[in-house]
């Protein structure tokens, strides 16, 4: 019953969606809000509550394990902890596009009942584009994948006790990508109504720009969780290994990165407005592509998705529909839209639109480098696009976006010297070039990596530079954010450069009681015992590690064998100190009776991760101070309108 | 009418084309290349991993069929199709390898966590006698018959379907 409930009420949010697109599109044709026109708002409200009751209806059968439920047989099991119960109602195709939809849908209730600020017409395109991509995932999930499909007889038992999935990590880390993505699409939607009623403004930016930044948040923290599982997780001591999956994420965030920067400009300057729809549309496309490269398995990647070319021609075939129509108004209408306020090459605004360019060109290398083999296998040549494109190439793009980024904040705005800041330039090339000399004396680096070094220790300290001659107490919050945020890339670029020049690696076969030395630390093996898990039987070594001769900590990584499937995964340990970790791995047993180690040595790992978590607290500080301004904005001129309505009166 | 607006969506139009004929189409197609019945370029690599010697052509010119495996330590179908070169090497297929564009201390990585099926391995920075053989991406696997001559070309990772064509085609070089 609850199940039929649930997809009853799904078929009622996409008719309401289509009741936004038909009263949103008069809307716009009329200008004004009368007839079927007044109900969009009401619309986009009822559906998000009906789309949050759908999913409510999916925890539901998932917390209860309805095994007549086709989706719920498949995914989940009654024997499994409740947490992973309700993570499998979104862990599976069907319940994945629900929780999008109904993200979707409860951020147009949000915007229906609170944006105001927007003209009308503006509002109601804005409307009518939310409603046109939310009916295309509604047709996708009724038409194709129905999370409530029943079976004819309940299944005994469900399918889903696979251990390797029940990982609290993987439980959230894709919704939080998700979320970042509906984000963007709220975005999208903003671009594409202001494009069809040719309203760019500071209003329009600063309407979308609080669903950019939270975007940005969540797909920063997304991109961090994801990587920090890939590390401990897969074994191979790498952090990230451009992947397609992985590229699928960091392509939106790339074109968020540079978007959230370009609505700034267009909030406080009025600059920048067809550059701002432009990026509007790529974010929300990356999202889509990203989606389409996952699901419809074009591309070998090592992230196995369960894998359908129907579902694939289906978000071809939205992508088609969105971005291409989307496009089509940018061409038709870029040109009626002006550029907006002029500036000056050495301003705020200048800074700002030369790393727009690099961001969008380290994006157009990604994207080059990930669609690649598909476009070469058309031709029936399949191959496979590494690190030795996606590292050099993208820093090329990188470095100086990062040494203009510890210049830009000091600008002013519209119209600015290098000479007036002439002190801060000399201070940050000090200290690139001291860094560049202490590293290069210090150890043997590789160059990248020690520009990466130099520039991170530079950023660091010109992420504080705009805070300097400042009343710190009366700074606007999302001055903070800006400044947390860069400090977190400089964090994170340091982790990075430092994990590249200063890792020490150790392959080593031991037998019991022997040790052996990887960078400072001693690795004793001390034993191997057999251990066993609920579905698989693990060698573990015990090892004594020890510090420059510190007190040793017990380590205890294991080979597992499971049974079913039948599989091998290593479970690495890690043991963390402030300054770096060390990662061990336990290998196989060698022919004589020895045991094969692989031992890792990596200084400031963590910090890459830690700038990642510095980068989104930024990201919440500025969304904090920009609503407070925006609701503070608003109560004065409801005031001064109170006030003037008196004066009207006593006149 | 500024000609530049439409290019985001001649872009797009030409992905789209690209991604819609790849869902059309079936997976594995393994065309023969031009290369094959040509003699091997000359070449003399280093070793690119310490425990096995560099190659070089005259190493491929005498004796028995072999396979020249392409791979690199970056390529993640690598990965995938080492199980497989495994079971060549224990079927009694001589495997040489090319690591392309790759760094010692990777390869040595790569080895030791998915096995070494290879007699030796060349060390080919700059991907010219990738190219000089006519591969144009890793993996690819070609069979070289007991004069340095090219018979057969293998291009992607080798899937478990694959093994006894190439132990076929080997034999077919030999006799």
């Amino acid at each position: 019953m609850i199940a039929e409930l649930g997809h009853a009420a799904l078929w009622m949010a996409a008719a309401l969606a289509v009741l936004q697109l038909v009263a949103g599109a008069l809307g716009v044709r009329d200008g004004e809000a009368e007839g079927i026109t007044i109900l969009s708002r009401p619309a986009a409200i009822l559906q998000g509550a009906l789309a949050a009751f759908a999913f409510a209806a999916l925890l539901w059968v998932f917390a209860i394990t309805d095994l007549s439920v086709k989706l719920v047989a498949a995914n989940s099991h009654s024997m499994k902890p409740m947490v992973f119960k309700l993570s499998g109602a979104w862990g599976n195709h069907e319940g994945s596009m629900l929780l999008w939809v109904t993200v979707m849908a409860l951020a147009g209730a949000l915007i229906a009942a609170v944006e105001r600020r927007l003209p009308e017409r503006t509002m109601q395109a804005t409307l009518a584009a939310q409603g046109f991509v939310a009916l295309g995932f509604y047709a996708f999930l009724l038409l194709s994948s129905n999370p409530f499909e029943r079976l004819p007889i309940p299944a005994a038992e469900g399918q889903g006790l696979n251990p390797l999935l029940q990982d609290i990590g993987l439980a959230f880390h894709p919704p939080t990508l998700y979320f970042g993505y509906v984000g963007l699409s709220v975005a999208f939607s903003f671009a594409v109504g202001a494009m069809l009623t040719r309203s760019v403004t500071p209003d329009f930016a600063r309407a979308m720009r609080p669903w950019v930044l939270g975007a940005w948040v969540l797909l920063t923290l997304g991109i961090t969780a994801g990587s920090y599982w890939a590390y401990y997780e897969l074994g191979w001591g790498g952090w990230w290994f451009w992947d397609p999956v992985e590229n699928a994420s960091l392509m939106p965030w790339l074109a968020a990165t540079a978007l959230l920067h370009s609505v700034s400009v267009l909030a406080s300057r009025d600059a920048l407005r067809v550059w701002t729809i432009m990026l509007g549309v790529i974010a929300f496309s990356m999202s889509m592509l990203g989606t389409f490269l996952v699901r419809s398995g074009v591309l070998t990647s090592v992230h196995a998705f369960a894998v359908d070319p129907k579902r694939g021609s289906f978000i071809l075939a939205l992508l088609a529909i969105y971005i291409g129509g989307a496009l089509l108004l940018f061409a038709l209408r870029a040109n009626s839209i002006s550029e907006g306020e002029r500036f000056s090459v050495a301003s705020r605004e200048g800074a700002l639109v030369f790393n727009n360019v690099m961001l969008s060109a380290i994006l157009a290398v990604v994207l080059l480098g990930t669609l690649y083999p598909l476009l070469t296998e058309a031709f029936d040549v399949r191959v496979s696009v590494g690190p030795p494109y996606f590292n050099p190439v993208s820093a090329i793009f990188a470095l100086p976006m990062l040494a203009v980024m510890a210049v830009g904040p000091l600008l002013r705005w519209r119209r600015d010297s290098f000479g007036r800041i002439s002190k801060e330039l000399a201070l940050i090339a000090a200290i690139i070039v001291a860094g560049l000399i202490f590293f290069a004396l210090f150890e043997r680096v590789a160059i990248l990596p020690l520009l990466g070094l130099a520039l991170a220790i530079a950023l660091g300290v010109a992420s504080f530079l705009p805070l300097r001659g400042r009343n710190l107490r009366r700074l606007p919050v999302s001055v903070w954010g800006m400044v947390v945020a860069h400090f977190g890339i400089a964090v994170a670029l340091f982790g990075m450069a430092s994990e590249s020049a200063f890792s020490n690696e150790k392959l080593a076969a031991l037998e019991v009681g022997q040790s052996t030395q990887v960078g400072p630390w001693e690795v004793k093996l001390d034993g191997i015992e057999p251990v066993a898990g609920p579905n698989w039987t693990a060698i573990e070594g015990r090892m004594l590690a020890s510090y420059k001769g510190g007190e040793p900590s017990e380590i205890a990584p294991q080979s597992r064998n499971f049974w079913a499937p039948p599989q091998q995964t290593t479970e690495s340990v890690l043991l963390t100190r402030w300054n770096g970790q060390l990662y061990a791995v336990m290998g196989s047993e060698a022919d004589d009776g020895r045991w094969q180690l692989r031992l890792w040595w990596k200084p400031f790992v963590t910090l890459i991760w830690y700038g990642g978590m510095l980068m989104a607290l930024g990201g919440v500080l500025a969304i904090i101070g920009r609503v407070r301004r925006d609701l503070k904005r608003r109560s004065i001129r409801r005031k001064i309108e109170v006030r003037r309505a008196d004066m009207e009166e006593l006149r | 009418m500024n000609w530049r607006v439409w290019l985001p969506l001649m872009l797009f139009a030409l992905f789209l084309g690209v991604a819609a004929y790849q869902l059309t189409q079936p997976k594995d197609d393994v065309v023969a290349s031009g290369m094959i019945g040509q003699e091997l370029p000359y070449f003399e690599l280093p070793p690119a991993h310490s425990e096995n010697p560099g190659v070089t052509t005259a190493d491929l010119r005498h004796g028995k069929p072999r396979l020249l495996n392409i791979w690199a330590s970056w390529c993640l179908p690598c990965i995938a199709e080492a199980p497989q070169l495994e079971a060549l090497k224990e079927q009694g297929a001589e495997i040489v390898g090319i690591a392309i564009r790759d760094d010692p201390e990777d390869v040595a990585q790569f080895l030791a966590r998915h096995g070494n099926p290879y007699s030796r391995i060349g060390r080919d920075d700059l991907s010219e006698v990738q190219l000089g053989i006519g591969s144009s991406g890793v993996p690819e696997t070609f069979v070289i018959d007991g004069n340095g001559v090219i018979t057969y070309q293998h291009i992607g990772d080798i899937r478990a379907d694959d093994v006894p064509v190439l132990l076929e085609k080997l034999r077919e070089a030999g006799a």
